[in-house]
């Protein structure tokens, strides 16, 4: 017996009786020996809750969080504020333990938080459906590049630089199983290079994917792109930051058959990476194609409105072999998660939290830039995120702002060979003027002293 | 359609199509049989080739959905399809209504009529289900 | 204690409303940070600027919290009820488990934040690896997939890698008939053809013609023990050989895991590639579909190709001072990775949280409890209902079993589905209904560890009442259920004409 299981002594004579066996030995008698362990499993006893929470936070305290640093560290995932409802609600055991809604006559609560979840997604991205989230950002382009190939059968996909190095690589890794291969278009000072791809397109070409902003920071020109990816029947595939998307035109706006991406930033915390939720969207037109669940409207026997997972001959518990994907369980919680936040930002904050990332983030470009041996690596319009060029080595650089406390960014050299000196700072809403000075500061004296050393050292 | 039936004109393929040939004895009209709906459910999609594709006899040609299953539609006979039944995709629970009327799928034009050899007659077809 | 009205409260019956029906024009609950740069102008070209802002809800706070509050109280869940759904593992989810996870060193902490400063975290993942790779009996671990499938599509793909490291091109996956939807679609998505091989009257592999079907062109068989019947299959020493010997890959789905823990280990059964479902025998909470973890472990042979990064721990030169954790991301035959960053780390944090709470004694109780409770569950199913829902196969059972409600049908003409939505207005979550395929109106009912004699004795008791009812008036159940938020939902309309989003006003002008 544990904290968790229950059998007494006289729970385990009954119990026995009723079976007609004389011990729980008996009852695993269909394991041959030649199978059996025959010693305990290697692990440590079990411990009680209280030493257990003290271990756990003794682990997290030998790690640096957002909690403990200022950070510009993006890349993919953003330190914004969670509000505190989102926490409330996503623990509440009606949302947090349930299974996925098999039977919708008592699921009509997570029901429902799909078709919100749907209809707001739907909203951000500009396509008229939306699935019910996938697991994150990378897998999500992989998924995509499926669905465009069940599309139009064409193997051949053309993929930005400007996307995620683990979507491209995520990409990679799903195709060598569905079978297709990409081929990366370049940057040009730090947008897709649009004559790149136009002399890469063919008839032969089934999908151009392309990141919103790209992972430089820079804003796409996407309606561009589309119209070139259309003018050969090519599907056009976006993953986008989300939280951009008040001031940014939606990529379904712009000519995008399929968006997707990263929902960390909605409503989500960091984590370490995960759990967060990727979402999916497209035209109509790939309703019946699209992977993951999807929560759909009805009427019950006495005329009520509610909701049911719906079209589900695409998905692996029915089509099996000839599912769409095979995603069983996702993300819904944090979905949940997600169109609380969407609520709780509003028609308003949505633009408001963008057009706040949007000024200060030309703000601390342009005042990091005025620093003694840092330089912006490109300057296109951008809006939460910049790359910059140091004078000096950059993990180096890092490892004194961290000593001061100042998470400085990504080394871009750790997935761009070529800006071996490259940094990424990322801004989010919680980052203020003070912050954004601070940095400056701690910048500016980092380089110097690097710049001084390797002086030195020549 | 509330109990089996199966229309002694008509020839059937063991995976449960029939097949109708027009007095012009080159074109012939497919469909699923009143076992094959039954067993599917309120169907809720069908998804039509495209008019000048062809088909091949045993082969599946499309798909028809219901709430819990999909299932392949196979050809009975191989040809062209020159016609496809448009008035499913708003109505595509005439499938289970009337599965040889307006739940036609498709009408051929058969590239090889002798192979209606193979085929079964309603009598036949009948006694293979119990 | 069952009728036909009550239950659903008014306010649980009211027409759904979502929040894009709720709110006003100006209303709001985020109060945006004070603008302290100067504004410029002109920041996004004209064609990228956004022109019409996307049309979210404008709610007050106590309007969202009022929402989602009363959208939960529609929702039946596992703190709340007995929910013996087969093969999906419902054991409690421990709280303790959300406290830690919360801590801010491990939910605010960046995923790319440099491992110097991340010791905390990767020496958990390190740990949770070698302890899963314990259980697994597989010494190689990958935290990286996000859900079963996922582990399952990875499972795929390594087999894929190795072969071609080794010159070969397979084309065939085999899989039972009996096996989980995900299976035969992760297949396909990983390129190969499914081949489905035949049970045999216990409802095992048959040996034959799995003989029968595994060629040189076969790259794996894909199979969970117990299986999704919950009987545990004897010959799977057999079946690895014959796979083994033909030079294809042996994979384990690890959905029924919490039969064995403790009696038996996949490597020691000879499986090559083992994943973990960590929402279902590692109770992270099911969140209404997620998120999970679907973690894998491996053989040597297949190590070369696992993912990347892989976690690596130095021990320091001297000894004195304590390991080093990292990320090696060079692994030339790695096949690259599946998702971003690390895997569902918060998942990690809490499935860590309850292999130490329960240790090597507790994992073997859970194992002996789900058995016990299973069987005790299906002992007194037999003696009351036994003639109307017999067992499917075999004689008892693993962590869960089949019935099948074949002669219910007949007999009393109601159906597994009807009695699953009666046992709805007994404030119960029915189990899984028409799976595995291979049985005829399925039920799959798999009670857990964590519930009591007296949960158990209840379900049968509602089970035995709903037939009681049915063999007098069988109206009922086909028209349940009564008592809920809704009743039986029209599915067709939904996949006949789909809407799958609000559609919003825009506010005038």
């Amino acid at each position: 017996m544990s904290q968790y299981t229950a059998v007494t002594p006289e729970d385990l004579q009954v119990m026995l009786g009723a079976i007609g066996v004389g011990s729980i030995e008996e009852l695993f008698s269909s394991i041959p020996q030649a199978l059996r362990l025959q010693r305990d499993i290697d692990l440590p006893p079990g411990q009680p809750e209280q030493a257990v929470f003290a271990e756990l936070r003794e682990l997290a305290s030998r790690n640096v969080s957002s909690e403990d640093e200022i950070t510009f560290l993006g890349a993919g995932m953003y330190d914004h504020y969670v509000p505190a409802i989102v926490d409330m609600l996503i623990t509440r055991s009606e949302f947090l333990t349930p299974y996925t809604p098999y039977q919708p006559e008592i699921s009509q609560g997570g029901l429902q938080v799909m078709f919100e979840f749907q209809t707001a997604i739907s909203e951000l991205t500009g396509l008229p459906v939306s699935n019910a989230s996938l697991y994150e950002g990378p897998s999500a382009v992989g998924a995509a590049a499926y669905l465009a190939k069940l599309s139009n059968k064409r193997t051949r996909h053309l993929v930005s630089r400007g996307v995620h190095p683990d979507s491209r690589e995520t990409l990679q890794t799903l195709a060598a199983g569905y079978g297709t291969t990409s081929t990366e278009i370049g940057l040009d000072e730090g947008l897709t290079d649009l004559e790149a791809l136009r002399e890469a397109l063919s008839d032969e070409i089934g999908a151009v994917i392309i990141q919103q902003p790209n992972f430089l920071g820079a804003i796409e020109d996407v309606e561009a792109i589309a119209a070139a990816a259309h003018e050969h029947g090519a599907l056009v595939i976006c993953a986008a930051d989300p939280l951009t998307l008040g001031v940014l035109e939606a990529p379904g706006n712009q000519g995008a058959d399929v968006v997707v991406g990263e929902g960390q930033t909605l409503g989500n915390r960091l984590d370490f990476g995960g759990p967060s939720f990727g979402f999916f969207a497209a035209t109509e037109a790939h309703l019946r194609r699209m992977p993951g669940r999807i929560a759909g409207e009805t009427t019950d026997a006495d005329g009520r409105r509610g909701f049911v997972l719906t079209l589900q001959t695409r998905e692996q518990h029915i089509r099996r072999e000839k599912a769409t994907s095979n995603i069983c369980t996702s993300q819904a919680l944090n979905a949940l998660a997600g169109v609380i936040y969407l609520s709780w930002l509003g028609r308003r904050g949505i633009v408001e939290i963008g057009e706040l990332m949007l000024q200060r983030t030309h703000y601390a470009r342009e005042t990091l830039a005025a620093l003694d041996g840092v330089h912006k690596l490109h300057d296109r319009p951008v809006v939460r995120e910049f790359a910059l060029r140091l004078d000096a080595p950059v993990d180096r650089v890092l490892d004194r702002c961290a000593a001061a406390g100042i998470n400085a960014g990504f080394a871009l050299r750790r997935a761009y060979e070529e800006h071996p000196d490259g940094l990424l700072v990322a801004i989010t809403e919680q980052r203020s003027r003070a912050d954004i000075d601070r940095l400056a500061d701690v910048l500016g004296e980092a380089v110097a002293a690097e710049r001084t050393a390797t002086e030195a050292t020549v | 359609m509330a109990d089996a039936s199966y229309p002694d004109d008509l020839l059937y393929h063991a995976e449960h199509d029939w097949a109708r040939l027009d007095s012009d004895e080159d074109v012939a009209t497919f469909g699923i049989t009143w076992f094959a709906q039954d067993a599917l459910g309120e169907v809720v999609f069908f998804d039509p080739p495209e008019v000048g594709s062809s088909v091949t006899a045993d082969e599946f040609y499309a798909e028809v959905e219901s709430v819990k299953a999909v299932s392949d539609v196979i050809a009975p006979l191989s040809g062209e399809i020159i016609e496809v039944n448009i008035a499913l995709a708003d109505k595509p629970e005439s499938i289970n209504e009337d599965p040889y009327g307006d739940g036609w799928m498709v009408k051929v034009k058969l590239s090889d009529p002798s192979e209606t050899d193979a085929l079964i007659d309603a009598e036949t077809y009948r006694s293979s289900l119990s | 204690m069952t009728s036909l009205e009550g239950g659903a409260t008014a306010q649980q019956r009211e027409r759904a409303t979502t929040i894009f029906e709720k709110g006003a024009a100006g209303r709001r609950a985020f109060v945006a940070p004070e603008l302290d740069v100067p504004q410029v102008e002109g920041l996004i070209p004209e064609g990228s600027r956004r022109a019409k802002a996307p049309l979210l809800p404008e709610v007050s706070e106590p309007e969202i919290v009022r929402h989602y509050v009363n959208l939960s109280k529609r929702n039946f869940d596992l703190d709340s009820g007995f929910y013996p759904l087969g093969s999906c593992t419902m054991k409690h989810n421990p709280r303790l488990h959300e406290r830690v996870a919360a801590l801010p060193g491990h939910a605010r902490l960046h995923p790319l934040q440099d491992p110097r400063r991340a010791q905390g975290a990767l020496e958990l993942m390190f740990n949770l690896q070698e302890a899963l790779a314990e259980i697994a009996g597989l010494p190689h671990v990958s935290l990286q997939p996000s859900a079963g499938s996922h582990g399952e599509l990875a499972g795929v793909l390594l087999t894929r890698a190795y072969h071609a490291d080794r010159g070969e091109q397979r084309t065939k996956v085999l899989t039972p008939d009996s096996a989980h939807g995900t299976n035969p679609a992760t297949v396909t998505m990983g390129g190969y053809e499914v081949v489905k091989v035949a049970l045999d009257t216990a409802g095992g592999v048959d040996l034959d013609d799995l003989r029968a079907k595994t060629d040189d062109q076969v790259a794996c068989l894909m199979l969970t023990n117990p299986s999704t019947l919950g009987i545990f299959d004897p010959n799977v020493e057999q079946m690895a050989s014959i796979v083994h010997e033909a030079g294809a890959t042996l994979y384990y789905d690890g959905a029924n895991l919490n039969a064995i823990m403790g009696y038996s280990r996949p490597g020691d059964m000879g499986f090559d590639i083992v994943h973990f479902n960590l929402h279902k025998t590692f109770t992270q909470p099911h969140g209404g579909g997620g998120p999970g973890a679907g973690p894998i472990a491996v053989s040597e042979r297949i190590e070369p190709f696992l993912p990347r990064p892989q976690l690596v721990r130095r021990e320091s030169s001297n000894g004195a001072a304590a390991p080093r954790y990292g990320l090696d991301h060079e692994r030339p035959k790695s096949i690259g990775k599946l998702r971003g960053f690390q895997g569902n780390y918060g998942v990690f944090v809490r499935t860590y949280a309850y292999i130490r709470s329960l240790g090597a004694e507790g994992l073997k109780d859970v194992s002996e409890v789900a058995v016990l409770n299973a069987n005790y569950l299906l002992a007194r199913l037999r003696e009351e209902v036994g003639e109307h829902l017999p067992l499917a196969f075999g004689e008892r059972c693993m962590h869960e079993f089949v019935l099948t409600g074949a002669p219910l049908k007949k007999e009393l003409g109601i159906r597994t589905l009807d009695l699953a939505k009666r046992l709805l207005d007994h404030g119960m979550h029915p189990p899984t209904v028409y799976f595995p395929l291979v049985v005829d109106e399925a039920l799959l009912i798999e009670p857990t560890e964590t519930e009591t004699r007296e949960t158990l004795d209840a379900f049968v008791d509602a089970i035995a009442a709903i037939v009681a009812e049915a063999a007098e008036d069988p109206e009922i159940a086909r028209n349940a259920p009564y008592t809920t938020p809704v009743r039986r939902l029209d599915e067709a309309g939904a996949a006949k004409r789909p809407r799958v989003r609000e559609a919003i006003e825009p506010e005038a002008g």
